[in-house]
């Protein structure tokens, strides 16, 4: 019999390519150790649409590109006890905060992605959630817990930091991750 | 005329060096680890990157490790937590200052910085970046600068100067807003003194100055000493 309480965990994705995911989905056979101490409580892997209430740990890939991500990011820090940064556009912003280079300015990126290089139809898009002027790490938003950097971040390395934070250690990235 | 002999600590373990070596070269025969990044064997000491900086007890000051001489007595203490803690935030200082993003960088796998950013666990930025657009040179035959990747530790300036001897690369520019130049100013590709020995190339720690075409991982020369001064080291 389970008497223990299970950990809720939630995943989130934000501005990223989901190889952070993928890289969280390779722990394989892992994942069944892994599903025995948690239960998954928001995740683009399951279907639940708004981000619950008292959640443990929260895992969030990508940087943070609109307003509406912007809003998620917010709550989710509100709604969890440990927030952790997977990959290097959650942590540094990455090729998503690429588009910084061109001003600092949602509008130049635009421009340039939907005007300038269109071949027909040229048109900003509208009725989708504004883009932020800067795309940018969680940290610079909200306060963050624990980074994993990486691009992806190994399978391992999530492995270990989360087995660290199951087992309420603090896991010590020297010497463990890499950027890009 | 003779070298005198002397003892030193460092980290609390008794050396023998001579009188005129500097502490790092001290610490490196001895196997006691000190990072650098602008420094490089076979080329004068810069002192500019300041990850090497250790303390000497009965001094408040700081001393870079590369240019500093030892002298009989001495007591150097290389890895204190604030000095790591000082490391740490030199490698995010770093980062902050261009846009490095090592997912699409050249070096990637082959970069120092990105190497020392793991070893002293510098795994998040607390500043917020400058995302630096500044204009690559790619008009050379072979070879590109990127300036946004630049981390201003003056490895090509000096080589070029000293191993190769022609200064064809030089700095313009104050703090922040530095910047390596290709004669004055000009062209890599227009330049009449580059000898095109891509020298430069090899000893860039990031991935400022790179081969075309090449990831760096195929370019760099993990025996830098050894290209640099043309024989192995130790």
């Amino acid at each position: 019999m389970e008497t223990t309480k299970k950990i809720r965990l939630a995943t989130v994705w934000l501005s990223g390519c989901s190889g952070c995911h993928m890289s969280f989905l390779d722990q394989d056979e892992r994942l069944i150790e892994l599903a025995k101490k948690v239960q998954l409580v928001y995740s683009p892997l399951v279907d639940i649409k708004t981000f619950p209430e008292d959640v443990d740990i929260t895992i969030i890939e990508g940087a943070v590109g609109n307003e509406e991500q912007l809003n998620l990011l917010k709550q989710v820090r509100m709604r969890t006890k440990v927030l952790v940064a997977l990959g290097d556009c959650a942590v540094t912003g990455n090729v998503t905060a690429l588009r910084n280079a061109l001003n600092n300015s949602a509008k130049s990126v635009l421009e340039r992605a939907y005007v300038e290089t269109a071949d027909m139809n040229s048109q900003i898009p509208i009725d989708v959630p504004k883009l932020l002027e800067q795309a940018c790490p969680l940290h610079e938003i909200v306060k963050v817990d624990y980074y994993i950097p990486g691009c992806p971040p190994p399978a391992d390395l999530i492995n270990y930091v989360l087995t660290e934070l199951l087992s309420r250690k603090t896991p010590s990235m020297e010497g463990r991750f890499k950027y890009g | 005329m003779s070298v005198r002999t002397i003892k030193l600590k460092i980290d609390g373990k008794e050396v023998t060096a001579q009188e005129a070596d500097t502490i790092l070269e001290v610490a490196r025969e001895n196997e006691i680890f000190i990072p650098t990044l602008c420094y490089l064997e076979g080329l004068t000491s810069l002192g500019g990157c300041r990850l090497c900086l250790v303390e000497v007890k009965g001094s408040p000051k700081l001393f870079p490790a590369c240019s500093t001489a030892v002298s009989n007595r001495m007591e150097v203490i290389t890895n204190s937590d604030s000095l790591m803690e000082y490391r740490r935030m030199i490698v995010e200082l770093l980062l902050s200052e261009r846009t490095h993003i090592c997912a699409v960088c050249v070096a990637n796998d082959s970069c120092e910085l990105q190497e020392m950013a793991t070893e002293l666990g510098t795994d998040h930025v607390r500043f917020n970046r400058k995302w630096t657009n500044h204009k690559i040179d790619s008009s050379h035959e072979n070879l590109v600068l990127d300036p946004n990747r630049c981390i201003l530790c003056t490895r090509c300036i000096r080589v070029c100067d000293e191993v190769e001897g022609v200064h064809t690369l030089d700095l313009k520019m104050r703090g922040k807003d530095s910047q390596v130049i290709i004669d004055l100013d000009e062209p890599w590709g227009a330049s009449n003194s580059c000898t095109s020995c891509m020298k430069c190339a090899a000893v860039c720690p990031v991935g400022a100055i790179y081969i075309k075409g090449k990831a760096l991982s195929e370019t760099k020369d993990k025996e830098l000493p050894e290209f640099v001064l043309g024989r192995r080291c130790r």
